[in-house]
């Protein structure tokens, strides 16, 4: 302590401690704007999570605190029973709870493990080799993410319909398949790479997917991981939209949302069941969240 | 590897090219075979879609411009969906955009676990998808929806006011809430884009005289962001022209005050179920989405030059 003390004196006073630790050691910065600067930025995070307070707020309050006037932030006298009346109200269901747990298991399972297969390959030879139609390709794919589904959504319906795909989870799993962000994600990580990695392994007689599964994989398990976050965020949310109309085969997001949507009588259940949305996806972006950050560090588009 | 590092010779036939390279164009077929047929033939067939009256039940005839006619001359409910999507998008793709850039500029330089705990709460409301709904309790018409109780006891006003059914309040509500869930991946990629800045190269910048962040910021950091700004860009744009606030304000909305191009599309493509009409206006949305995406890079290309 009085080390620690002696060497705050020493390299200038508190003034200047302050001030570096929040600039990550460089001193060029009045103490009043750093405060400022921090002031700002913990009432600018303060805004975005209050919301999100409400929420988890609502989760655990009992009945007769959810309409008080005024309202409450957080629950005076905290309760779980809005989430035992959500697994009770699920249970009683037509459908059991667990039957719209597995579907979701399998959409965002298959949906993952397909996305990054697929994007991993493609990735691979768009990043690394020449070859007759790359700069198609490589285009197509930023070009892909400057519209949103929405234009394509007519069309799709259609053709889902034809195919024969509707109301199976394959309508939601295959077009999430078309998404060219984690193709772009893993090929920017993977151009990244020295070419000497693949040379040893060309050398060695590896065969170009050998050379992708032994040789780059491995080293691109940040990139894949990002893959993942993102498409499970994407397949989580998804209810199944106009693709699904069997109950028996609808995603959790689905059922959560329905009880989310009937309104005033169920409001500690909406609560908690919107919490339970949202507690996931964040969840694991918080456990992987070095992996995306390394990743998005190559994610710029070159000139 | 040496047979990668030679320049495409064009003469060489597109055969010779396939087989040589063949393990190569395996492993993006299968990727490619998606993208085509959920992707590019979907984009495709949208336009051709937009100059026929194809409504599923009947045979669909071709019938020239005259759904993008009636979009433009005699769809008044287009021209408010035209104009609201272009309020939205202005508000929140270049605000959104700004936004999460100077929120990250900020954030770069504090101690690493500031920074994680800020990013995972910015970043954290892009994720809540059907949990935004909280904002309706915000929100919420009666006396108990927490704005109207803080505004009542404050004494701001006496009644409850229906935030989401009065067509002065409904758009900037849904503005606000969008630009809640706008640090997205944009946002990821400006923090992890300026942690990557040669800080070497902050120091040489101090010694040849820039003495202060904003001159700091333009020629040293900015220049050397455009690429991540690049991307960026794409995601907030992308984002803006997919607005539908439906989920807060309803559909209809009150006077179709909030109501965007893409209910419209939804309206007539999955409701009246009129395809050559939805697709008409799903062409218009691809144009701008487009049309917006690269106005901006060419604009954002010139940025620190």
């Amino acid at each position: 302590m009085v080390k620690w003390f002696k060497r705050i004196r020493a390299t200038g006073g508190f003034r200047k401690a302050f001030v570096r630790y929040f600039t990550k050691g460089r001193s060029n910065r009045s103490v009043g704007g750093t405060m400022g600067l921090l002031i700002f930025i913990a009432l600018f995070g303060l805004f975005a999570i209050f919301p999100v307070l409400f929420m988890v707020g609502n989760a655990f309050k009992p009945l007769r605190e959810l309409y008080r006037f005024p309202p409450t932030v957080f629950p005076v006298s905290p309760t779980v029973q809005n989430f035992r009346d959500l697994l009770e109200y699920a249970n009683d269901s037509l459908v059991p709870f667990t039957r719209y747990l597995f579907n979701t298991g399998v959409l965002v399972l298959v949906g993952c493990l397909g996305q990054i297969l697929l994007s991993a390959m493609a990735a691979f030879p768009l990043a690394k080799f020449k070859f007759r139609g790359k700069g198609i390709m490589s285009g197509a794919v930023v070009y892909a993410l400057m519209f949103s589904g929405a234009v394509t959504g007519v069309p799709n319906y259609i053709i889902i319909t034809r195919l024969g795909l509707m109301d199976s989870l394959w309508a939601v799993i295959l077009p999430s398949f078309a998404s060219t962000l984690g193709l772009y994600l893993l090929q920017n990580f993977m151009e990244m790479l020295p070419d000497s990695l693949i040379e040893a392994a060309r050398i060695d007689g590896a065969s170009y997917f050998r050379t992708l599964l032994v040789v780059i994989l491995p080293v691109v398990k940040p990139a894949l991981m990002t893959v993942f976050i993102f498409t499970f965020q994407g397949l989580w949310g998804n209810t199944g939209g106009s693709f699904l109309y069997t109950e028996n085969i609808k995603p959790l997001s689905y059922m959560l949302s329905r009880i989310a949507a009937t309104g005033i009588a169920r409001q500690g259940m909406a609560s908690a069941a919107s919490l339970l949305m949202f507690i996931i996806p964040v969840a694991i972006f918080i456990i992987t969240q070095s992996n995306v950050m390394e990743t998005m560090a190559t994610s710029g588009m070159k000139d | 590897m040496s047979n990668t590092k030679k320049p495409i010779n064009k003469k060489v036939p597109l055969l010779t090219e396939l087989r040589t390279k063949k393990d190569l164009y395996l492993m993006l077929l299968p990727f490619f075979i998606f993208f085509v047929i959920f992707t590019v033939i979907p984009v495709l067939f949208a336009v051709v879609m937009s100059f026929t009256n194809y409504n599923v039940i009947q045979t669909p005839g071709f019938v020239g411009l005259e759904n993008y006619i009636n979009l433009f001359l005699n769809d008044d409910l287009f021209m408010k969906a035209l104009q609201n999507t272009f309020v939205m998008a202005i508000l929140t793709g270049p605000v959104g955009f700004l936004l999460s850039f100077c929120m990250a500029w900020m954030l770069c330089e504090l101690p690493d676990k500031v920074r994680v705990v800020m990013t995972v709460i910015l970043y954290g409301p892009s994720l809540a998808g059907n949990a935004y709904m909280i904002w309706g309790l915000i929100f919420s018409s009666d006396s108990t929806g927490y704005m109207n109780s803080l505004l009542i006891s404050m004494g701001v006003t006496d009644s409850a006011i229906l935030w989401l059914q009065d067509s002065k309040y409904m758009m900037p509500i849904i503005v606000i809430v969008q630009l809640w869930m706008s640090f997205g991946i944009g946002f990821l990629s400006f923090i992890a884009g300026l942690q990557g800045v040669d800080r070497s190269q902050l120091e040489a910048g101090m010694v040849d005289g820039i003495t202060n962040r904003w001159q700091e910021l333009w020629y040293i950091v900015l220049p050397s962001m455009r690429p991540v700004l690049l991307f960026g860009s794409i995601m907030a744009i992308t984002g803006a022209f997919a607005i539908s606030g439906t989920a807060l304000t309803g559909f209809p909305s009150t006077g179709y005050a909030t109501h965007s191009l893409v209910d419209h599309l939804q309206d007539y493509g999955t409701t009246r179920l009129e395809m050559g009409y939805a697709s008409a206006i799903a062409v218009v949305l691809f144009a701008l989405s487009v049309g917006s995406n690269k106005l901006i890079q060419k604009f954002l290309r010139k940025v620190g030059t």
